[in-house]
């Protein structure tokens, strides 16, 4: 038993918690979500410190590191607010990285470690859940290919998004009809509508029409994408708690500051019994959903029972939406009405909160898989 | 990263669990489980069974008894009991009396009073807080005026759990009334219960049990030997204690225990032709309770793991244990008292009557015998203003 992270995962903590301290800093993130809804250079940044390429194997020049590898790393960027599409690059990215050919390793995995491409995971419609039962897109077998339509809501990342990994339905048979294509995201047939979501990132609603795609688009075997998904999504989903984590922490300390220096009635507001109850209810909501943080990045790579799998993240997210719900709503309610403006940082953390609590399925749907799962003696 | 227990701490966790299941009387299993009172006999008897094999006080100094376990194997030892359904062990002589002993008593007095504690021969109760001073401890108002060789202690104390069982009690009274700083006039006496002008009145609580006490004291004459460190010291003690809480405040054994059995119940529990437990609205409160206690056991865990690296005590670590545990029993009992519905109405048949079903009865008391958990050992409120000032620095 030990919850440290190992010197390399500290040393890795430290110095983009030194990069975002330093260039990342609040002003300057707003800069960057309001011009292209990322930067360049940050991505580069990104690149430069192993980042991008830290969950691939060292055979296409990444790290070989796992999601606990990468939890100080979310953890960092939940609490810088960072906006650059990593967690949809990263996550588009292990699609290939686990059930691509080596022709599509070799071609997509050196160029996203070195930052090269982004990638843009596919979500579906309504309220962030991915719903893989519910497919849109349909791909169709045409000759030595495939013929992609359909439409893919709120796809996070997909603006900025050099590559797109899409699921679709090739067959209508059930969870085995479901498959998974590289999808170049300018591709002739490929339509987006985009925009700024509230927490200031970029997702659009991208279209296919007739989309032509080669036969090796495909990732993995036809039919075979439903248990990739949920493999990955589970993965991506540890690791947003882990951004949470970050998020949630930065806007207890913001909050704690506050209330030490903001006076009323003479006195420092935190000295009211009414707000320091309030106070410490916020920190223990961190301190479980660091927990669960912890225990979802450290068991959603080691279990190999998939359907465990699946009950511990699902456990582990039901806590971080709650969190994140509790720990924002509250945070803004303490700040009084500077909490409400534009100009404090945690008005956008209560936003990018608010999001979290929803992606990859807010709380009830996770609790109703938890539900199912659960062995009743 | 790794969350898991070493090879050897499920080495050891596997040896205690064989252990509980080879050595735990199965009739005090089934009271524990099933909420039974449980007589001074049957807190003695599990008392000197884990006396005998040497396990009754792990955190105790080695000479004294002790196992010698680190904070992890202590963490485990308890959860293993809570999980397996032990009868508790009473902690006022074990884990409060023995500690302020190996810490500030003579040499006399642990030679007196350490081995009748280790071997379950006396039993000790806590006099701390009065009818005036409950979270405000040291407004505390009974008095110890020395007189010779003796103290004679007049007032009342208060909330005195087991009163009635015990031997001896462990006190603070006021020995300085004039001190400047209130806490300095306060002193950590032993006195023994048998003393003449000692009274124990039972307070009945609300699920009709008899578990805590009013103690009265008038003129009870109280050796200057029974005093624990300095006089003017008691707080210094009091606040000792409180740093040296056990490893299991949360009390995650336990609640997994009456998760299991909710879970089990509330699946045979039949709703509209269904299951109980496949009713959402249900079932989503069973599954947020698990959640949460599946986050705090993490959680203790982690505030472990840092204790056994950096040989700190907890602090107020404890006091985040202490509120989501017990928010976590008290979720546990009403969801199983709503799991009867209706039948956890009946409390007590006029006349015998085989119909009659004691579980679903024991529900209701036990619900509301479990409020008392947020209240006792420090409010979840001071618990809360100790995180505020202790860690949060408000």
């Amino acid at each position: 038993m030990n919850f440290d992270y190992n010197e390399e995962q500290q040393l890795l903590a430290d110095s983009i918690k030194r990069f975002i301290d330093k260039d990342y800093d609040f002003e300057t993130r707003k800069y960057v979500a309001s011009a292209e809804g990322y930067s360049a250079e940050v991505w580069g940044t990104l690149a430069e410190m192993g980042l991008l390429g830290l969950p691939f194997s060292p055979d296409y020049e990444g790290f070989g590191g796992g999601a606990v590898d990468l939890m100080s790393v979310m953890e960092c960027m939940g609490a810088g607010l960072v906006v650059e599409p990593y967690l949809p690059t990263v996550t588009a990215a292990q699609f290939v990285a686990r059930a691509g050919s080596e022709a599509q390793k070799k071609a997509i995995l050196p160029a996203v470690a070195s930052g090269e491409l982004k990638d843009g995971l596919r979500a579906d419609r309504s309220r962030g859940a991915l719903r893989p039962r519910a497919r849109r897109g349909r791909g169709e077998e045409s000759g030595a290919g495939w013929t992609l339509d359909g439409v893919k809501q709120v796809v996070i990342g997909a603006p900025q998004a050099d590559q797109l990994v899409v699921s679709a339905r090739t067959s209508n048979d059930g969870d085995r009809g479901i498959s998974l294509f590289l999808v170049d995201a300018r591709a002739a047939g490929v339509s987006m509508k985009a925009y700024r979501t509230i927490d200031e990132l970029r997702a659009a609603d991208v279209g296919f029409k007739g989309v032509q795609l080669g036969a090796d688009a495909l990732i993995g075997k036809p039919g075979e994408g439903l248990a990739h998904i949920e493999a990955v999504v589970d993965f991506a989903t540890a690791l947003l708690c882990a951004e949470a984590v970050g998020a949630i922490k930065y806007a207890n300390d913001a909050t704690l500051e506050y209330i030490k220096t903001r006076k009323q009635f003479g006195v420092p507001i935190g000295a009211f019994q009414a707000l320091q109850h309030r106070m410490v209810d916020m920190v223990i909501s961190w301190e479980q959903a660091r927990s669960m943080a912890c225990m979802a990045c450290a068991r959603v790579d080691s279990e190999k029972d998939a359907g465990e799998r699946k009950r511990l993240i699902s456990a582990a997210k039901i806590r971080i939406a709650d969190a994140c719900r509790h720990v924002s709503q509250e945070a803004i309610q303490l700040h009084g009405g500077m909490g409400m403006t534009e100009e404090m940082k945690v008005s956008h953390t209560f936003r990018r909160l608010t999001m979290i609590a929803q992606q990859f399925g807010d709380a009830d749907h996770h609790l109703e898989r938890f539900a199912a799962l659960d062995k009743v003696a | 990263m790794d969350l898991s227990y070493s090879g050897e701490e499920l080495a050891f966790r596997d040896e205690v669990r064989g252990w509980l299941a080879a050595n735990l009387p199965a009739d005090l299993r089934d009271k524990v489980g099933d909420h039974e009172h449980l007589s001074k006999e049957d807190l003695l008897r599990w008392h000197r069974i884990l006396a005998k094999q040497g396990w009754v006080a792990p955190a105790w100094p080695k000479e004294w008894g002790g196992t010698g376990w680190n904070v992890v194997q202590r963490y485990i030892f308890e959860e293993e009991c809570g999980y397996a359904g032990t009868p508790p062990l009473v902690p006022f002589g074990l884990a409060m009396c023995a500690p302020v002993l190996h810490k500030f008593g003579t040499e006399a007095q642990k030679k007196r009073h350490l081995p009748p504690i280790y071997n379950g021969d006396l039993f000790w109760c806590q006099g701390y807080s009065e009818p005036g001073s409950g979270s405000d401890l040291a407004s505390l108002k009974t008095k110890a005026v020395r007189d010779g060789d003796h103290y004679v202690v007049n007032g009342q104390k208060i909330w005195t759990t087991l009163g009635h069982y015990a031997d001896w009690i462990f006190c603070l009274v006021r020995t300085d009334s004039t001190a400047a700083i209130r806490q300095e006039g306060i002193s950590f006496l032993l006195i023994d219960m048998k003393t003449p002008g000692i009274t124990v009145r039972p307070l009945i609580l609300m699920d009709g049990g008899h578990e805590v006490n009013e103690v009265f004291f008038e003129n009870v004459r109280v050796p200057v030997e029974n005093l624990v460190h300095e006089e003017g010291k008691g707080w210094t003690v009091a606040k000792y204690l409180l740093g040296h809480e056990r490893m299991n405040t949360g009390r995650v054994g336990i609640s997994k225990r009456e998760l299991t059995k909710l879970k089990a119940f509330a699946a045979r529990q039949n709703k509209d032709g269904k299951s109980l437990m496949d009713d959402p609205r249900f079932r989503d409160k069973v599954s947020r309770v698990e959640v949460e206690l599946m986050a705090l056991e993490i959680t203790n865990l982690r505030f472990l793991d840092q204790m056994r690296r950096t040989g700190q005590p907890p602090g107020a670590d404890v006091s985040m244990l202490k509120i989501k545990g017990t928010e976590i029993q008290q979720s546990l009992t009403e969801l199983m008292m709503y799991a009867v519905g209706p039948q956890a109405q009946p409390f007590k048949p006029l006349q015998a009557d085989d119909g009659f079903d004691a579980f679903a009865a024991s529900l209701a008391p036990r619900y509301c015998n479990t409020r008392k958990t947020t209240i006792y050992a420090g409010s979840n409120e001071i618990q809360r203003n100790i995180i505020s000032k202790m860690s949060l620095g408000l």
